[in-house]
């Protein structure tokens, strides 16, 4: 039984890579270009990818949402394009394509029959460094985004919470900006800021294509070659050194009342490490430590607060160890009717504490490895996930290596690791601690 | 962050298909029905099992039943408790899902060729002796509150609910398949026992499997799978009669941004017009950013995020729907501009570059949605949903390509009806009153 209120949240949570090495061709154009081919030739389809290596934590100050804002605005015109012409020409080849963002990456993709793999390259090289904006796309559009936020964060309580929960727990670096924007910086939103943005972190240097499906390397890479192989390198492109965290020294907590709130639920949170170069040994036993307290009907929390002491209704676990700077451990109860936000609280507490003292339970963990066998099984079935799995590893900080090495080294970890990893993640200094609930109604 | 959900989008993809998919339709010796596609590349199988009927056959008064029951397949079965179920389950790292629409129980399962035979005698034991434990029951029946309290005050739930009620009034497709507060806390297990003889029969079943497994093996599988399903479930309701009246009903809810579904009749996909009115949607709202709908409201005038159109082809009931978000003090402008739209299409009709545009997209994008043993498998039962023959996917894309630039605006006079197009909108929209009550 999924739990609908936290849908949002499972965006957070990690999928296991898979083993695929002998689908992956990587290589480097002369311009600094990677380039990863992931080869599936079942269906006539190709899924095209191009990456930067710029996201919203790498905006600068004042200007929240403009890496998102950007975004949108390279769907307008380039020199030789009309504004929408980009997707109409996807459409009337049959294809589709859209465009993501987050904080360590931007990305923008189509899907479409193989044969038009060199016109969807012709058409991003050609964005990558050749758009056309005015005044007038940016106000529209800039109203876009407005509404974008309203349906995604105003209109939803759980949104809100979330934005202030990890303003909270990060002090200095931009993972506490939202990646839509604030609201209020989003108003203000220029060309000009976007169009920084643009000079400064699109360029071949800065950049990853991923081409997944029926395709041979060979062909990518003179296909590569021609259309982003020439645009040159940007030499000033910036060190990606953005603001890091200092020492966390005290608890947060913090309460957010809503009237639309249903349903009142707890989110604690502890600043974690991520997946560095590598050095993924700390970060797989994060992953592991979080399958075995949250995930799933067999996992620890449910054990406790749902089958035995019945506390809650729903409870969850994430971490995701893809992130360039430190990231979040997170947790997520969702008290049973009549049980306060606090006794919940102390519940979780308790199986934490407990979890600390008894240790790892061997089947439990022999389960969860059995799972990430063969999670790589399941996913040579589905080859767009592969290509956004080495997109997200390339933009925030690891190498195919690292990607590869992945679920050996899950395999490797101990229950000694998880134990050193748990006893170094519960530290109440690097935690907050979030209610979300109605208003009291006063008598 | 995606740019734009195509929520709708998907709503077609049980149709198109790979020209070259080599499905085989089959019959068990204990005479159930299937399509196959054998695919030995990666070891593994999905197998797709619809049940039609769904929480449309909750008894009366029972309303979630199906639900809930549907809810507690995978929490215990045979000899297993719900913890000891999942257990099993993740020991073999297989992964069953269990869904209810209003149209069908769901059952899609996904598990390794090296076990096969363990996670099916498992899969088994869900579907024919699911226990209903009594302990499980309160607990996925809280879970189920949760959410029906949660979704009471969620705006975009508030509007679906409001727009079905309107619409389907005392027909199940009127009311949430959650059941209400009261509803499903009445529930006991001897309603659950009932729903699930009334939904999971073996006379409303459809099949399809992909992946690593031969005919013959498909066969002793689904027989040992299914055979023990009573053969005949509860009868299924009859067809809606969607209310339309046009106008617009407003729900009051505070929240900064509004929410608006709207209607007018549909169409039936055995109707001879069918495809034209197909392309005539995709090119009103079907068809992510170069649609009309898109052009004019978010394009041009930066009113919302996303507007969509849609053919809304249930059992019981077609209706042609839509759905828009705005600020609430520019709503009332995204409603007057879709209401602009819907006539300016029906009375100038569609040009003949907008039709070829429309036609090379659908025709296409069919061949790129059998990209992987799952989603064949869900297409592939998906046809036999709709009473599809397998020759459809040779055939599909000529009926596309068969719609004149005459069909097309025919269509758009005859059907396309904006005095009937019903707006429901959920928020504190400046400048609209209600004209429903």
């Amino acid at each position: 039984m999924r739990f609908l209120i936290l849908a949002l949240l499972a965006g957070l949570a990690f999928a296991f890579p898979a083993r695929a090495e002998e689908q992956v061709t990587t290589f480097t154009l002369d311009n600094g270009m990677e380039v990863v081919v992931i080869e599936d030739h079942r269906a006539p389809v190709v899924v095209h990818m191009v990456w930067y290596r710029a996201g919203s934590a790498d905006e600068r100050p004042g200007v929240s949402g403009v890496a998102h804002f950007l975004e949108h605005l390279l769907f307008k015109g380039t020199k030789t394009m009309e504004p929408g012409e980009f997707s109409a020409t996807v459409a009337r080849n049959g294809g589709s394509d859209n465009a993501f963002t987050s904080y360590d990456y931007t990305a923008y993709f189509q899907r479409v029959a193989a044969d038009r793999l060199e016109l969807m390259m012709r058409m991003e090289s050609d964005r990558m460094v050749n758009i056309q904006l005015g005044e007038e796309d940016i106000a529209t559009e800039r109203d876009v985004i407005i509404e974008e936020r309203n349906q995604r964060v105003e209109n939803s309580p759980s949104a809100l919470f979330r934005e202030q929960h990890n303003a909270a727990q990060y002090l200095n670096h931009r993972y506490g900006v939202p990646i839509i924007g604030w609201q209020h910086e989003m108003y203000d939103l220029g060309l000009e800021d976007a169009l920084e943005f643009y000079r400064t972190y699109y360029s071949p240097n800065n950049a990853i294509l991923i081409v997944a499906g029926d395709v041979e390397p060979q062909e990518v890479r003179q296909l590569a070659d021609t259309y982003y192989g020439v645009i040159p390198a940007n030499p000033d492109l910036p060190e990606r050194a953005r603001p890091q965290e200092p020492r966390q020294m005290a608890e947060r907590r913090m309460t957010f009342e809503d009237p639309r709130v249903a349903q009142p639920y707890l989110s604690r949170s502890y600043l974690a490490p991520e997946r560095d170069s590598g050095a993924q040994e700390k970060a797989a036993a994060l992953t592991l430590l979080a399958e075995l307290l949250g995930g799933g009907t067999t996992s620890i929390l449910t054990e406790k607060l749902q089958f035995e002491t019945r506390k809650a209704v729903y409870t969850g676990v994430w971490y995701s160890g893809l992130s360039l700077d430190d990231t979040t451990f997170d947790l997520t109860v969702v008290p049973a009717a009549g049980v306060t936000l606090e006794d919940a609280e102390a519940a979780m507490d308790d199986v934490i504490t407990g979890f600390l003292e008894t240790g790892v339970d061997a089947e439990h963990l022999e389960r969860i490895k059995m799972q990430i066998r063969a999670s790589e099984i399941y996913a040579r079935d589905d080859v767009s996930g592969l290509a956004n799995r080495y997109g997200r590893a390339l933009t925030q900080g690891l190498t195919v290596e690292d990607v590869q090495a992945w679920p050996d080294i899950l395999e490797a970890v101990t229950e000694e690791d998880i134990m050193a990893a748990a006893r170094d993640i519960f530290s109440a200094r690097n935690s907050v601690t979030g209610y979300i609930t109605a208003p009291k109604v006063t008598q | 962050m995606i740019r734009v959900l195509f929520a709708f989008v998907l709503f077609f993809a049980a149709l198109p298909a790979r020209a070259d998919v080599d499905i085989k339709e089959m019959t068990t010796p204990g005479g159930i029905q299937t399509w196959l596609v054998e695919d030995h590349s990666i070891p593994f199988v999905v197998l797709e099992l619809r049940f039609r009927g769904g929480a449309s056959l909750d008894a009366p008064g029972k309303r979630g039943a199906t639900n809930l029951m549907t809810a507690l397949l995978e929490e215990g079965a045979g000899n297993l408790d719900s913890r000891a179920f999942a257990r099993a389950t993740e020991s073999l790292a297989a992964s069953f899902s269990y869904d209810v629409s209003n149209d069908a129980v769901s059952v899609s399962a996904r598990f390794l060729s090296e076990n096969r035979d363990e996670a099916l005698a498992l899969l088994r034991q869900s579907l024919v002796n699911p226990r209903f434990d009594e302990d499980a029951i309160e607990r996925v029946r809280a879970q189920v509150l949760s959410i029906i309290q949660s979704d009471l005050k969620d705006p975009s739930e508030i509007a679906g609910r409001a727009f079905d009620t309107l619409v389907y009034g005392e027909h199940p497709y009127g009311s949430s398949l959650n059941g209400s507060l009261e509803g499903v806390s009445a529930l006991n297990r001897d309603d659950l026992l009932a729903a699930h003889r009334a939904a999971l029969a073996r006379d409303r079943l459809y099949v399809s499997a992909v992946g690593d497994v031969t005919e013959a093996e498909l066969s002793a599988i689904l027989d040992q799978l299914l055979g023990d399903l009573p053969a005949t479930g509860a009868p299924l309701p009859p067809d809606a009669d969607p209310n339309l009246p046009g106008g617009v009903k407003v729900v009051d809810f505070p929240t900064p941004q509004s929410i608006a579904r709207f209607a007018q009749p549909g169409i039936d996909r055995d109707d001879p017009d069918f495809f034209a009115a197909f392309i005539l949607n995709h090119i009103l709202g079907g068809g992510g950013f170069e649609s009309r709908l898109m052009q004019e409201v978010r394009e041009k005038r930066g009113l919302t995020y996303g507007v969509y159109s849609y053919l809304l082809d249930r059992d019981g009931a077609q209706v042609w729907m839509g759905s828009v978000a705005s600020a609430n003090d520019r709503v009332a402008e995204a409603v007057d501009v879709i209401r602009a739209e819907w006539e300016r299409l029906r009375t100038e009709g569609v040009t003949e570059q907008e039709l070829q545009d429309a036609k090379t997209y659908l025709t296409g994008a069919y061949p790129l949605r059998f990209d992987g043993n799952g989603p064949i498998a869900n297409i592939a039962v998906g046809m036999q949903m709709e009473g599809l023959p397998i020759e459809y996917i040779a055939t599909r894309n000529d009926k596309v390509n068969a719609v004149t630039l005459e069909d097309i605006n025919r269509v758009a006079r005859e059907r396309l009806d904006p005095n009937s197009l019903t707006f429901v909108v959920v928020g504190q929209p400046e400048g609209i009153s209600g004209t429903i009550n």
